[in-house]
């Protein structure tokens, strides 16, 4: 019992939460800005809960697995909630069923959390499914508008769609192997073409998850319809999950396959990379640029999925790390500025920086992390991807990755350079930031300078990953 | 006991599948492209039970059930998504979803 509950303990943290906020809707009488502060304090708690009492182990006959590396990684996304609860405060407060969005929110991440300590692939699909379909629920929750609306039937039927191939996938693999644990399909692996088969059934979902690219479709249509809120923990929570699950299964699971799964995934790095750039190019809209460069930023991550050893799987912990606080930053200030403004568009940034200090510099960092510009993290998380794909000695792949940094480089700085240095006659009016809005602005910032300066944030990751 | 051809139930089950897949591609209603979902989560279910029966292993079956539960929740919500649409523009024709393009 005693370790049920310490190996346990993140899911049932999230669950004690979810099942708080239900019982708050029976007419306690939270009024919305005490609501938030509980959702907020609780959320805090359970982040700082998160760092004590670990224990490694398996659960339910290697249903539920967990190490140091796995809570760290639940730790990671339970930041991540936390910032994006602390940055959307003024849009979380005015939404009408506060409670019910956050409910939506926290079960989707207890999926993740299943989902990335499943030791089998029953559990597996069952942590996808419910990460993924209370997402869909929220999506819509700008109840009276087409857009709304219309991304989340995107988003459900592409989801749907794509968890039917991957039980294809498990079927075949099950079908091959007779076995769905992931401890013991490693030895059985012989490079058998149903074997084959079943593996590229099972990754076209997870691309279709984390939008890779023939995948993508549906990401910039469902970033740019919902709420932002939603957004944003769509973008970084939900894709850091994935890319967790990517590292651990496709790194511990189909280590023998590596020979065919290497090819696969530098083939799809260079098109995600090529077309989120190419396409984030030409957007006018802020969320659908912002969606665009995420899907970019999942070619980098896929080049540290490909070079298959220790460092990769540490650099695309420490680059999902970085991503999380150099993305919120950015979906931050543009959710501050379409919340209070309803402007949208890039050339409605324009001389940003006269009205908005404080915002634009914080945009500014932000996207330059993103980009990959030296003394932020973002360098250090792109340049450790790099290197351990250079390991694998192949340079074409490295230089096309290098050439795509520079296009990236364009567009995010034609944003800056909107914000700074363009004329315009009537810029956005100044915004009142909320103090906690601010905190999690200047949270994220600190993040992208220090996480870049200390060495061992790194140093940390790879010792648990070895 | 019958011997079981698993090959024939492969083949069944992939006709299937890819008939869902097709149909989800190219049906245009809504709720059509649902039930197109559900006949390839079907033929998963399919697959599963055979290869169950084959490999004289319970946990193919035991999936079905959850593929089943699951499958329900994710139409309960596709479809309160689609009564959401239907009241937004009075259609579930998926291409009136055309608002977000590019």
């Amino acid at each position: 019992m005693n370790e049920f509950i310490t190996l346990m303990k993140p899911e049932l943290l999230l669950m004690a939460m979810i099942f708080i906020l239900l019982i708050s809707k029976l007419g306690v009488g939270f009024n919305q800005s005490n609501l938030m502060k509980l959702i907020q304090g609780m959320l805090l708690i359970n982040f700082i809960a998160g760092f004590f009492m670990n224990g490694e182990g398996q659960l339910f006959d290697n249903m539920y697995h967990t190490s140091s590396l796995i809570v760290l990684e639940k730790n990671i996304l339970n930041l991540g909630m936390v910032l994006i609860s602390f940055l959307f405060t003024d849009w979380f407060k005015k939404c009408d069923h506060l409670a019910e969005v956050f409910v939506l929110m926290l079960t989707a991440l207890l999926g993740m959390f299943y989902m990335i300590s499943s030791g089998n692939l029953l559990m597996f699909y069952l942590g996808l499914e419910m990460a993924t379909i209370p997402v869909a629920a929220a999506a819509t929750f700008n109840l009276e508008k087409k857009v709304s609306s219309e991304a989340a039937m995107k988003m459900i039927l592409s989801s749907a769609f794509s968890s039917g191939i991957m039980l294809f996938g498990i079927s075949l693999i099950y079908g091959a192997m007779g076995t769905l644990d992931f401890s013991e399909i490693p030895a059985l692996l012989n490079g058998d073409s149903l074997q084959v088969m079943a593996f590229i059934f099972l990754f076209t979902a997870f691309a279709f998850k984390m939008s890779v690219v023939p995948f993508h479709l549906w990401t910039a249509d469902v970033y740019e319809g919902s709420p932002i809120g939603i957004t944003a923990f769509l973008s970084v929570i939900s894709k850091g999950a994935i890319a967790f699950v990517f590292v651990s299964t496709l790194y511990k699971v189909f280590q023998p396959f590596h020979e065919i799964w290497y090819n696969m995934i530098m083939v799809l790095s260079v098109m995600t990379m090529l077309v989120g750039n190419l396409f984030a190019l030409r957007q006018q809209n802020i969320k659908r640029f912002l969606a665009f460069s995420s899907i970019a930023q999942v070619g980098f991550i896929l080049i540290g999925v490909s070079s298959n050893s220790i460092q990769g799987a540490t650099s695309v912990i420490y680059f999902v790390l970085v991503y999380i606080f150099s993305n919120l930053a950015a979906f931050g200030v543009a959710g501050l500025v379409s919340f209070f403004t309803g402007k949208e568009n890039i050339d409605d940034y324009k001389n940003f920086y006269k009205t908005n200090p404080l915002l634009s510099w914080i945009f500014a960092l932000a996207l330059f992390s993103l980009s990959g510009i030296p003394p932020t993290a973002g360098f250090f998380g792109k340049l450790f991807l790099l290197t351990s794909g250079a390991s694998n000695g192949n340079y074409a792949f490295l230089i096309i990755a290098a050439l795509n940094m520079m296009i990236s480089l364009f567009y995010y700085l034609k944003v800056v350079r909107a914000m700074f240095m363009d004329k315009n006659e009537n810029p956005i009016l100044p915004i009142q930031i909320n103090f906690a809005t601010k905190i999690a602005l200047f949270v994220c910032g600190g993040g992208i300078v220090l996480a870049g300066f200390f060495g061992f944030v790194f140093d940390y990751i790879q010792a648990l990953v070895k | 006991m019958q011997e079981i051809f698993i090959d024939k139930y492969i083949y069944l089950s992939m006709a299937l599948f890819i008939i869902g897949m097709v149909g989800v591609m190219i049906r245009r209603n809504a709720i059509v492209v649902f039930m197109c979902i559900e006949l390839m989560l079907n033929a998963v279910n399919l697959l599963m039970v055979a290869f169950s029966a084959k490999l004289n292993d319970a946990a193919g079956q035991m999936f079905v059930f959850f593929i089943m539960t699951v499958a329900a929740a994710e139409v309960a919500v596709g479809l309160a998504i689609i009564v959401m649409i239907y009241r937004n523009t009075r259609s579930i024709d998926i291409n009136v979803a055309n608002k977000l393009k590019w």
